[in-house]
């Protein structure tokens, strides 16, 4: 049977990308937040999955204003690169997993989370910079990719508590699926950020920190978070938090922290990443 | 802030894009989403008014596009990541335009964001700020 070895929290500033694109990785500004990831590369390396489903939210790329899933899950034999205004990145196609999607679609749906199938979508910076901080500049990525997109553009998002319960619809789903896959979630979006407006540039390292410790170890306390606390301490960006709930939710409850990582600034965002393992 | 109003305009200098935005911003969205092609983008730098002639805004959504009025857009129902692909078509980054929203310098801003960002004491509340 399929099952979850472990999940990886990491923002997906668009600049991140735009540095690894430009060899930039190097620059006095970049270089300690490429460090943060060195063991990341490793662990990924070691811990060689066979599936990652990875969720993050679309910028304008895929989805308009003219279709607003809450959840869509890509379901498709690939996923090409967006061109979001400066070119397609350089970077592979993004190869699905459409039997272990399509079996994740319907076990959620008849678990009553009521996903949209998606069979043709572009992806943009929000799955593509968490793929390159885990695995460099590679010609293949190293596994295909499930991509599960959450609406967090148009007010409101899902709740964290909806999110962190279909995290767990996707965990039993996963762990129902019959070939033997090892399979790592990723939460994509985050830490707190604001890009908009007089406030924009709000950072909060106390309630990012506090995220951090509860992700952990207390994540149902996470899921009590409301929308306007969100918006109002973690910045109007910030609320993309609520797709790391997703990731955490598919973990098993006592699933072990093996490695942390918070550094401001990338660009307006504070950048954080976390790595767990189920045991 | 009034009895009926959601209670997260009580946080200062922040948009949220909610229902009522979102309906009012439609055609303006759009229009910012259009530049996602390249013969777009060249066709509004050709002649910005006769551009956005073929969209259904108001305008004051017109005029605030045309002089880059970019806490403007929001208030007339731009979203932060519409209003972003205006500004690559200006060459513009997310923190170029971070900055000109909050009246600072781009150099300025970069020295604030290195320094760790805002911070939330004093910004969370407006209904605070005033009691002061």
């Amino acid at each position: 049977m399929a099952r979850i070895v472990g999940g990886v929290s990491t923002s997906h500033v668009p600049a991140i990308g735009a540095a690894i694109d430009r060899a930039r990785t190097e620059d006095p500004y970049w270089k300690p937040l490429f460090k943060g990831y060195e063991r990341s590369k490793e662990w990924l390396k070691a811990t060689k999955p066979d599936v990652i489903l990875l969720v993050y939210n679309d910028h304008a790329s895929a989805f308009s204003l003219e279709v607003i899933p809450t959840f869509a899950l890509g379901c498709a034999e690939e996923f090409p690169i967006a061109d979001e205004g400066w070119g397609p990145r350089p970077v592979p196609v993004v190869k699905g997993h459409p039997d272990l999607a399509w079996h994740i679609a319907q076990s959620v749906i008849l678990d009553e989370f009521d996903l949209t199938i998606v069979n043709k979508m572009e992806v943009d910076h929000g799955l593509t910079v968490p793929l390159s901080l885990l695995c460099g500049q590679p010609k293949e990525w190293p596994c295909p990719v499930i991509p599960l997109c959450v609406n967090v553009i148009q007010y409101p998002p899902p709740t964290g508590h909806r999110c962190y319960m279909l995290g767990k619809a996707i965990g039993r789903a996963i762990k129902s699926f019959e070939q033997d896959l090892r399979v790592v979630v990723f939460g994509t979006g985050g830490m707190s950020h604001q890009l908009q407006g007089p406030r924009a540039g709000l950072i909060n390292k106390e309630f990012d920190a506090n995220f951090l410790d509860k992700l952990a170890r207390d994540p149902e306390q996470l899921t009590r978070i409301t929308h306007v606390d969100y918006l109002r301490e973690a910045g109007s960006e910030g609320i993309e938090l609520v797709m790391w709930l997703i990731m955490r939710g598919a973990l098993d409850a006592d699933a072990t922290e093996i490695y942390r990582f918070y550094h401001v600034p990338a660009s307006n965002t504070a950048v954080g990443h976390m790595i767990l393992e189920n045991r | 802030m009034a009895a009926n109003e959601p209670d997260y305009e009580d946080i200062p200098g922040t948009t949220v894009f909610d229902a009522k935005r979102s309906r009012q911003g439609y055609h303006l969205n759009m229009f910012c989403m259009s530049l996602m092609k390249a013969e777009n983008r060249e066709a509004f730098k050709r002649d910005e008014k006769a551009y956005l002639a073929h969209w259904p805004m108001t305008e004051e959504q017109k005029k605030a596009v045309l002089e880059r009025d970019w806490n403007g857009m929001l208030r007339l129902g731009g979203n932060i990541y519409y209003t972003s692909k205006l500004a690559a078509t200006d060459g513009l980054t997310f923190q170029n335009i971070a900055a000109i929203m909050t009246g600072s310098t781009q150099e300025q801003y970069a020295k604030m964001m290195l320094e760790g960002g805002r911070s939330p004491i004093g910004n969370r509340s407006k209904k605070e700020a005033k009691r002061g």
